[in-house]
């Protein structure tokens, strides 16, 4: 047998066993408990974990319209570093993803950064309004073939667009990502509503406009027998409405982000709108109900949420910043501390959450596979006994809105492979333009 | 003590010593000559970046009668206005040489904002920011309550207070909650159930929506003013009824203790929670809260810029 084009040897994977996995071109061509053969490239990934190449199914990359928060490249490199080999690009983007147009403009962009593959996420209304469809046709049958329609930031609230969106997309089998936030009740909120927003003087945004959204659309989901995705729950009370949807047999899929996993919120006491987000950070019984809900289950996956601000949008009153917090680059990290530190999952459990579950909802085909002969080569080797600092001044992001500066996390990602090449060499991007 | 950002950040006796001093500087205000040279040569900014006349007033007044020189900033035709950030605004400031800020903002937290961070090094009092505090309003109402009802400069204990109106929105509310607990009165939070905020519960203080029941027995009773825009946000029926159960009028004043006050931090929305006889009426301490805003506020000045208090019965 010739030279392979990669090894990684000695990683422990996902189910425990340690073993070498051998890579030509783009695909994974054998895993083996002991490669004797040659190798152009071999890491050395001895105590090191391999996974399937992380998928975030929510990422706010900007481009179009933000450049200056961040960019399809900017966004991509700091995707890598965290283990991803592959982004949804929100359509909250300036021009809104609305139109085939915008979507294949993002799918290129994606492409020309060659560092992971980047999924437009189309609007479900024009303008994300949520008054009128947006073309999700034409989006579908576009060259960036669509599946995954969100107005994230904005919740698609009228109960009858909701309903027709969700009856459309079962043409294709699309899913609607829900941002569920009913804007009646959260007119002008700044944090979440309870003790701390009474005596901080900000206004509350209160879970029941989280929870009463859920309840509506696991409810119009079931109707019409399509499929809804539930983006960022934050709250115990979502979590038991998903319990409850799904053992009814409901098609519902539900994220929750990192930092909701592990802030809370009186960390807006300082004021400083580094901890401003929406959905708002949550309560201590809240975060622990979410991890019990990601351990279990009830939520599928993890996703970022990734949420790039330039410094003028965070440098000033809490009531003027914007929302919002980086993810890409710390994700793996806080779901290592919260979840597998602290014995509620395992890795196997992580690559579930982190890359199998959400390729699946996305139908993201050549993403999140197994590790093994046969499918294609994304791969993460992460060392999680390594801590790292987080520093704002050194993120990859065109932004540096991250709440966790200054914080040791533990976990490192050493290399990042995708497509067979790596994009990530010992915590480095080695590798810029694919096309 | 350098800054005065909310009445959390004071302990009883900074708080009694900060009423202490104003005691001996509203000496000062009844003299003839209405000047103590004590900041000459400091620089004290007025940061208005709210609306507000008589709290702007009011620093300005205790400023000028501790011999400070006074720049005030106003939002209307200010770089403010022109969409100056807090940072700059803050820069120049310090740029200027200001040793201390007066700030009033409609952000929750601007003044905490401006304390922690980089942008400037003097010393910053909070005015009112948004909802959340307006410290030296309830260091005033103390003032005026200690002062009204002779206790001389013992603190609040035995005391009971009632609250009215909107506690919700109002930075006064929670500064007084927090304040005249400390100092040991009883305090009652009486609003319809729309105006008071999630959470109440563990405030200082206990909760009526029936103000009938609670005036008979209170010492003082705070009247807060209904914003116009609560109007339209459903908080109420409409303003009629609002007044009929929350709004004093000289027959719930009838019911009230003898000796009982009526206070009012202003502007007063008269016809809609007091009545203009109420208003007008010997019980009303509201113009004497105004008088006293200058002499508290001339002691918070003096606390934060020279470090110490008055002592009793000194100069």
């Amino acid at each position: 047998m010739s030279a392979v084009d990669l090894v990684i040897k000695g990683a422990q994977l996902p189910d425990g066993k340690a073993a070498d996995v051998c890579i030509q071109g783009d695909s994974i061509i054998d895993v083996t408990s002991s490669y004797k053969g040659e190798s152009v490239t071999t890491i050395d990934a001895k105590g090191c974990i391999v996974l399937p190449g992380l998928v975030d199914l929510h990422t706010h990359l900007r481009e179009p319209g933000r450049e200056d928060a961040e960019t399809v490249l900017s966004g991509s490199k700091a995707g890598a570093k965290g283990g991803f080999t592959a982004l949804s690009a929100m359509a909250n983007t300036s021009p809104v993803a609305d139109t085939a147009g915008v979507v294949e403009q993002v799918l290129r962009l994606g492409q020309e950064a060659g560092l992971l593959d980047v999924f437009p996420i189309g609007a479900v209304t024009q303008g994300l309004k949520g008054e009128t469809l947006s073309e999700i046709g034409a989006m579908a049958d576009s060259v960036a073939r669509v599946r995954v329609f969100s107005d994230d930031g904005n919740c698609v609230s009228d109960p009858l667009v909701m309903r027709r969106a969700l009856e459309y997309i079962k043409k294709f089998g699309g899913v609607i990502a829900q941002h569920a936030q009913d804007p009646r009740m959260t007119v002008g909120s700044q944090m979440n509503e309870g003790e701390l927003s009474a005596r901080l003087g900000l206004k509350g945004w209160p879970a029941v406009a989280e929870e009463a959204i859920i309840a509506r659309d696991v409810l119009l989901a079931d109707h019409v027998q399509s499929r809804l995705h539930i983006c960022h729950l934050t709250t115990a009370g979502g979590v038991e409405i998903i319990r409850w949807a799904k053992a009814r047999g409901i098609n519902v899929t539900a994220e929750v982000t990192p930092h909701h996993l592990l802030l809370t919120d009186d960390l807006a006491t300082s004021y400083d709108p580094i901890f401003k987000v929406n959905p708002p950070l949550r309560t201590e019984a809240d975060v622990y109900a979410l991890r019990e809900a990601l351990a279990d289950g009830t939520i599928d996956i993890v996703a970022t949420d990734h949420a790039p601000h330039p410094l003028e949008a965070k440098e000033c009153e809490w009531q003027e910043a914007a929302f919002g917090m980086l993810g890409l680059e710390t994700a793996l990290s806080i779901v290592q501390m919260t979840m597998v530190n602290s014995g509620l999952m395992s890795w196997q459990q992580v690559a579930d959450r982190m890359s199998h579950k959400p390729a699946s909802i996305g139908g993201y085909e050549h993403q999140g596979q197994r590790i093994e002969k046969g499918s294609f080569a994304n791969l993460v080797v992460i060392n999680p006994t390594k801590l790292w600092r987080v520093d704002r001044d050194l993120v990859l992001s065109n932004s540096s809105n991250t709440p966790y500066h200054g914080h040791e996390l533990p976990g490192v990602v050493e290399h990042t492979v995708f497509k067979g090449k790596q994009t990530v060499m010992n915590g480095q991007i080695s590798r810029v333009g694919g096309k | 003590m350098r800054h005065l950002l909310s009445i959390a950040d004071l302990s009883k006796i900074e708080a009694i010593s900060i009423l202490d001093t104003a005691i001996e500087l509203a000496r000062v205000s009844d003299g003839a000559v209405k000047k103590l040279p004590t900041l000459r040569g400091r620089t004290i900014v007025n940061l208005f970046a709210e609306d507000s006349t008589r709290t702007r007033i009011s620093f300005e007044a205790a400023a000028k009668r501790l011999s400070a020189d006074v720049i005030n900033f106003s939002a209307k035709g200010s770089s403010i206005s022109k969409g100056e950030s807090l940072k700059d605004t803050a820069m120049t400031l310090q740029a200027m040489g200001a040793d201390a800020v007066v700030i009033r903002h409609s952000a929750s937290g601007a003044a905490q904002r401006l304390a922690d961070s980089q942008w400037m090094s003097g010393s910053v009092v909070n005015a009112g920011d948004g909802t959340h505090e307006h410290p030296s309003q309830a260091l005033l109402d103390a003032f005026t309550i200690r002062k009204h009802l002779g206790l001389g400069k013992s603190d609040l204990a035995g005391l009971s207070v009632a609250i009215v109106g909107d506690i919700l929105h109002s930075r006064v509310a929670r500064s007084n909650v927090l304040l005249l607990s400390k100092l040991g009165a009883k305090v009652t939070l009486v609003a319809p159930p729309t105006l008071l905020p999630v959470g109440v519960e563990s405030w200082p203080a206990s909760v009526s929506y029936d103000f009938d029941s609670v005036i008979p027995f209170v010492d003082v009773v705070m009247m807060l003013r209904v914003q116009q825009e609560r109007m339209t946000e459903m908080y109420f029926p409409n303003a009629r009824e609002y007044s009929r159960y929350f709004g004093l009028n000289s027959n719930r004043m009838k019911s009230m203790k003898q000796g009982a006050i009526v206070m009012h931090p202003g502007p007063m929305n008269r016809g809609l929670e007091i009545s203009a006889d109420v208003a007008d009426s010997s019980r009303s301490v509201i113009t004497e809260q105004v008088t006293n805003g200058v002499s508290v506020r001339m002691a918070i000045l003096y606390v934060l810029l020279t470090g110490g208090s008055l002592d009793a019965g000194g100069n």
